[in-house]
């Protein structure tokens, strides 16, 4: 190869230019992904060295007096995540039974293909249907009956406004679910049928075959869905803008109004006119940069690790 | 050995099969119930008028949008030419030039982090280096965010698609004196077409449907687009200032521009879809 590389000089002038541009632009994805964390780390400076590490543990939120916490921005983004994931993680293991184990390949495909369409409808789209169609639905038919049977628990306690916490979450769920869905079918799809048959040759009913095997068998790939589904539902915006409410006080109740860091940047980036606001708000950014770059590595050194391990598990 | 009582053992199967069954009637409905009120409502704002007026102030009437319309797709269409390139390219250097080397590892980690970065982290890094140093909100800022967006999709499409060529051709190409990149371009690209296509196709549905990188660069505007360095006009952001609107006229408005967007980026999911499916076989 070199020999024929040496007989064209001009071919290998232009090989040195394709390989040069290639590694540019290999390049620019590192410098962007430096480029951000040194920006955003150097923008929200006034606001670091204002408020220090306080800054994690305070409600305050008061543009006049440029008193700034993230605390109930935190805490929104942490409980509508935690709702998303309660409702989706076993929404998505149950449709993902269905598609890959009970329905034939006539219903599975379209149905899955139905799961897949969800996913790419837009995050906007969530919202506009969330904040004019679910949230009424909310109010008037699923939170008065929560707060007749469930009101003694705090949580389900308060006037059921359709938007809030609850709301959000729920709508989290129908955003994230597909994406959990699609690695879980996968990952039941790549237990060897030789096992399960086994475990059938045995006189195991379905579920059984289920919780024992295949999700034993895959657990580790199980996991790396779940650490998916939460890094999408931690950064989800508009829809969550939407419906949340935006309001800065945290409330025990999930009927309650509440934001989330990516709301609250939604909400009033724009409007934020002094520099501790903004640099307040852009530090409220580089949290959330910070929780979903540690979901996100996490879940790669987990793959990663898993991949490594060859033949047990996924 | 005697055989456990199996009653208990085949009711649960059946109630996890109901479940499982339930499951998926709601992921479809769902998905029905949102297509079914954003199409009934969005229709009812969708006339001549929507796509061929300028917005007008609440309250008056024969209002449209055609300037956001214009202005998504001169967003859409800058973020492509300048995503594209660059994401194909980084997936070249993972799947061709840098195959097997630390740096790509390292570079396969990054693209796979940066594609969980939440978007509107995206918007607020573009704000800081192309909208605060200038002391203005542009399309072109707006763009570059979406374009980030879809970097490493891209990247990580042409990595996969790339790496299904089988190394025989890139050999015998070779083999016949072909420069590197001839191979690549010529022989590999064109062996992997479909999937490069689809995932450029899906790179630029996913971006289309954007608002939150769109809150702090491109911002909106009123007018007709006339310059990629001013606030550009777009629908998403439109819906969402519309939508917090208390005006009924504004909110229907909202639900023709969703219904448009919805439309947009079902359809050109679908057609990637069919075509990848379709060479597949």
């Amino acid at each position: 190869m070199t020999a024929i590389r040496k007989k064209s000089a001009g071919a290998s002038k232009s090989d040195l230019v394709y390989r040069l541009v290639a590694v540019g632009a290999a390049a620019v994805v590192l410098i962007l992904m430096a480029g951000l964390m040194l920006e955003l780390t150097v923008n929200s400076w006034p606001s670091i060295r204002k408020f220090g590490v306080g800054f994690l543990g305070s409600t305050s939120w008061n543009p006049v007096t440029e008193e700034f916490g993230a605390l109930s921005s935190i805490f929104g983004t942490l409980v509508s995540t935690a709702i998303a994931m309660i409702i989706a993680v076993p929404l998505s293991l149950l449709i993902a039974l269905f598609l890959v184990e009970l329905a034939p390949p006539a219903i599975s495909r379209p149905v899955g293909y139905a799961i897949e369409l969800l996913a790419a409808v837009p995050s906007i789209i969530f919202g506009m249907w969330g904040l004019f169609v679910f949230a009424p639905f909310m109010a008037d038919h699923v939170q008065p009956v929560l707060r007749d049977r469930l009101g003694f628990l705090p949580l389900f306690d308060g006037p059921p406004m359709g938007i809030g916490m609850l709301t959000a979450g729920i709508i989290l769920a129908l955003m994230v679910l597909p994406f959990i869905t699609a690695v879980v079918r996968d990952v039941f799809r790549m237990v060897p049928p030789v096992v399960k048959e086994a475990s059938y040759g045995m006189g195991s009913t379905t579920w059984e075959v289920t919780r024992r095997v295949t999700v034993k068998y895959g657990f580790s790939g199980l996991l790396g869905a779940v650490f998916l589904g939460l890094g999408r539902a931690v950064g989800e915006t508009m829809a969550v803008t939407f419906v949340i409410g935006n309001s800065h006080d945290v409330s025990s109740s999930l009927f309650a109004a509440g934001n989330s860091i990516a709301s609250t940047l939604a909400n009033e980036f724009t409007e934020a006119s002094e520099p501790v606001y903004l640099s307040s708000l852009i530090e409220l950014g580089l949290v959330l940069f910070v929780m979903t770059l540690l979901i996100q590595i996490a879940a790669q050194l987990w793959i990663r690790r898993v991949a490594q391990k060859a033949g047990g598990g996924l | 050995m005697k055989p456990r009582p199996s009653t208990g053992r085949k009711l649960a199967d059946l109630v996890v099969k109901g479940l499982s069954i339930a499951a998926s009637l709601l992921g479809i409905f769902v998905l029905g119930w949102i297509l079914f009120e954003v199409g009934r409502r969005g229709i009812a704002a969708l006339n001549w008028d929507f796509f061929t007026q300028l917005p007008t102030p609440p309250g008056v009437d024969g209002g449209g949008l055609s300037s956001a319309i214009v202005g998504t797709l001169i967003i859409t269409a800058l973020a492509t030419v300048i995503g594209v390139p660059v994401g194909m390219m980084a997936g070249v250097y993972l799947a061709e030039v840098g195959k097997g080397t630390r740096l790509a590892s390292v570079v396969r980690f990054t693209i796979n982090v940066m594609m969980g970065i939440p978007s509107i982290i995206i918007g607020l890094f573009i704000y800081t280096i192309m909208v605060l140093p200038v002391g203005r909100f542009s399309g072109l800022a707006g763009a570059v965010a979406l374009a980030i967006i879809m970097l490493p999709v891209v990247a990580r499409t042409a990595d996969d698609m790339l790496n299904l060529v089988p190394n025989e051709l890139r050999e015998s190409a070779l083999a016949l004196g072909l420069p590197r990149w001839r191979v690549t371009f010529a022989v590999v690209f064109r062996s992997a077409k479909s999937g490069l296509v689809t995932g450029v196709l899906l790179a630029v549905a996913r971006v289309s449907g954007e608002t939150a990188p769109l809150l702090f660069t491109s911002l909106n505007s009123v007018y007709w687009p006339t310059s990629i360095s001013e606030p550009m006009s777009n629908l998403t952001v439109t819906i969402f200032n519309y939508a917090m609107s208390p005006y009924p006229d504004w909110q229907q408005a909202a639900w023709g521009a969703s219904l448009l967007i919805m439309a947009a980026v079902l359809f050109v999911n679908i057609i990637s879809r069919g075509m990848f499916r379709e060479r597949k076989k």
